[in-house]
């Protein structure tokens, strides 16, 4: 992104790239094997403005969930920038720290990342606790925190099983909200839960984003929520961003085959629109054999030649809205 | 023409240190020869314990209060357990929601769909060619060579199709598939479904379908059977429910998926309140405590299943009779 883009921006991201060791450096010697790295996050690049929601989609293993851990600092970066309200991703454990009262973590599983032996004060009390928050008044911390996410007071003496899945996920918005973040990072905040349900924590993540200027950064693998909860979105296909934009306008006109063929994934649920034919077939191929020039080739409708051996840059095809394609939809072909 | 499966009044109770909990109460549903039927349920709608009571799985502190499951004609609450088991796996066939879990980690898939085949008689080769021939069909590129492979060499979308050709090696009359896509990403679930719907013209049976995913319902079913709190609510054809859904439940299902706002919006439709304890039912109605058009007499009767169509029925107070 552009340095002048430096006052509007809560979270930025620069040319990130994130690698994992596959092998270890004698094995990798013995066997020749080039690089025994698989790069899990390529080239990805954006912003998140403040009070704004940011949604990433893609398929399982596309590195959703290692950029999420990546911004708050849980997995090494390989290069590029993060920076955070101007200043960078810091090093050590106590700056790490401190970052991490800005930007907070919702975690997938609700039920998982809630320790079965505590009760819901102790989890809600916890991130006070670890940043060293004691003198302030916790029960009082904890009563605040149950009401502004619509739980009752009594609520505090419950153990995790006790509670339903929808509730779950409100004790998880509760930890996230302890410290008073400006971000929250949301891995799937809604998988597995019944559509009633999932409404109610959407809705609940939006009035909070009204009343506390909150940024989300959501990774999901549901469309037809992003549609409605964010702002701006990317699509990530193998580590890199193929798709990247306004959400409306995604919606309204995707650039990228993939993106496409994601939206025609979706089930409509509309028995007279039935599909006849799956538009994206196959899956994913191995990170650690890419697939060279475009890497989406091997699965795309619209493959030619050149996809197969020269790699798309992204393209903007209109403000804010890029596409890594040679031929985006949309456009003369 | 008779359906395959008939369930009829079925109540189902697990007792439990709280109480006795009336998880199925007086559902009735039938599966017509070669279509698809599916259940649309939220947690705690009584989905699994359905199929279980279905196919005799049910675990050990429930008791069946009444009611009858017939699977062509053969009375499945009082079969003894040789006749079951011949039943199970070969007529009646299973996919489960999690394909992770569904095989054997240490066995080689080949070795897994040669061991199901153990009724047939015929030789470990025939069986073997079976197997590839049936994994060609659900999708499998490769099928020979891949025999020799384990559950983990594969994706969560391939073991799914692998559990899928393991279900119809038996050639059953019923196929029934829990949640089968939950656990796959919105493409694979896409050719899961696609492959189902091929599946049902090649193997000519029946299946019963279980889902939360109104959109998947929408796609695939002929039929279906809304269930809320252990009871049948509302069933009709798939466009009856999509396009003519008579209780308000239905009605609230449909404009709580996001899917089916027209227009973008931060305020998502919800269903007020939460599924109530099947431990003390309220009076009356079973959804009147949720219900937006609930008035005096829902808390006080029950309603009657209403007969909108022969197809269509619902149990509301406000659908005329």
């Amino acid at each position: 992104m552009p340095s002048g883009a430096v006052v509007t921006a809560l979270l930025e991201v620069e040319n990130l790239r994130v690698r994992f060791r596959t092998a270890g450096p004698v094995r990798a010697a013995l066997t020749r094997l080039g690089e025994p790295f698989l790069d899990a996050v390529l080239d990805v690049s954006f912003v998140v403005a403040p009070g704004t929601t940011f949604a990433l989609v893609g398929e399982s293993g596309s590195g959703k969930t290692t950029l999420g851990r990546a911004i708050i600092g849980l997995v090494p970066i390989h290069g590029g920038r993060i920076r955070f309200a101007g200043k960078p991703l810091p090093r050590g454990a106590a700056a790490l720290a401190r970052w991490r009262r800005d930007i907070a973590m919702m975690f997938q599983d609700p039920l998982a990342s809630l320790s079965p032996r505590h009760t819901v004060r102790s989890l809600i009390a916890e991130p006070f606790r670890i940043h060293g928050e004691t003198a302030r008044d916790l029960d009082a911390e904890v009563r605040r925190l149950l009401d502004l996410v619509g739980l009752p007071a009594d609520f505090a003496g419950r153990y995790p099983h006790q509670l339903s899945g929808g509730q779950a996920r409100r004790v998880g918005v509760a930890r996230a909200l302890a410290l008073s973040p400006r971000l929250i990072i949301a891995d799937e905040p809604t998988a597995g839960l019944d559509v009633s349900v999932q409404g109610e924590i959407l809705n609940l993540m939006a009035k909070l984003q009204r009343e506390l200027g909150l940024a989300y950064f959501v990774i999901t693998h549901n469309l037809s929520i992003t549609r409605h909860i964010s702002d701006a979105m990317a699509v990530m296909y193998m580590g890199r961003f193929v798709e990247h934009g306004p959400t409306a306008a995604i919606f309204a006109r995707p650039a990228h085959p993939y993106t496409h063929g994601l939206l025609a994934a979706q089930p409509r649920p509309d028995p007279d629109h039935r599909r006849q034919d799956v538009e994206l077939k196959g899956e994913v191929p191995s990170l650690l054999r890419r697939p060279a020039g475009c890497e989406f080739h091997t699965r795309c409708p619209y493959a030619q030649e050149r996809c197969r051996v020269e790699v798309p840059m992204p393209r903007a095809t209109a403000a804010d809205h890029a596409a890594r394609c040679h031929f985006p939809l949309g456009a003369a072909r | 023409m008779a359906a395959i499966l008939s369930i009829d009044k079925l109540s189902v109770d697990f007792l439990t240190p709280r109480g006795t909990v009336s998880a199925l109460r007086q559902v009735s549903l039938d599966v017509p020869r070669g279509s698809i039927v599916g259940i649309v349920g939220e947690s705690g709608s009584g989905k699994s314990t359905l199929i279980a009571a279905a196919t005799r799985l049910l675990s050990e502190n429930a008791v069946i209060r009444g009611g009858t499951v017939e699977f062509d004609g053969e009375d499945m609450l009082n079969l003894p357990p040789d006749r079951l088991r011949a039943l199970r796996g070969r007529r009646i066939a299973m996919v489960f929601q999690d394909p992770m879990t569904a095989l054997n980690p240490v066995l080689s898939i080949g070795r897994q769909m040669i061991d199901i085949q153990y009724r047939d008689r015929l030789d470990r080769a025939g069986k073997r060619a079976r197997a590839a021939e049936m994994l060609r069909r659900v999708g499998i590129p490769d099928a020979g060579a891949r025999l020799d492979r384990f559950p983990h060499e594969f994706s969560g979308g391939m073991r799914q199709r692998i559990a899928i050709a393991m279900a119809l090696l038996g050639n059953p009359d019923l196929l029934i598939a829990d949640e089968p896509t939950t656990a796959l990403d919105v493409t694979m679930e896409a050719q899961i479904i696609h492959l189902l719907r091929e599946q049902r013209r090649e193997f000519e049976g029946s299946i019963l379908f279980i889902s939360h995913n109104l959109g998947l319902i929408a796609e695939l079913c002929d039929h279906v059977v809304i269930l809320y709190a252990g009871e049948v609510v509302e069933r009709g054809t798939v466009h009856d429910i999509f396009h003519r859904p008579s209780h308000p439940y239905t009605e609230a299902l449909l404009v709580c998926d996001p899917a089916r706002l027209s227009q973008a919006s931060r305020a998502l439709p919800t269903i007020g309140g939460e599924v109530p304890d099947l431990i003390r039912l309220p009076s009356g109605c079973i959804f009147a405590p949720r219900c937006p058009k609930a008035f005096a007499r829902c808390r006080s009767a029950a309603p009657h299943t209403h007969v909108v169509t022969p197809e269509h029925t619902a149990s509301c107070h406000l659908v005329p009779s």
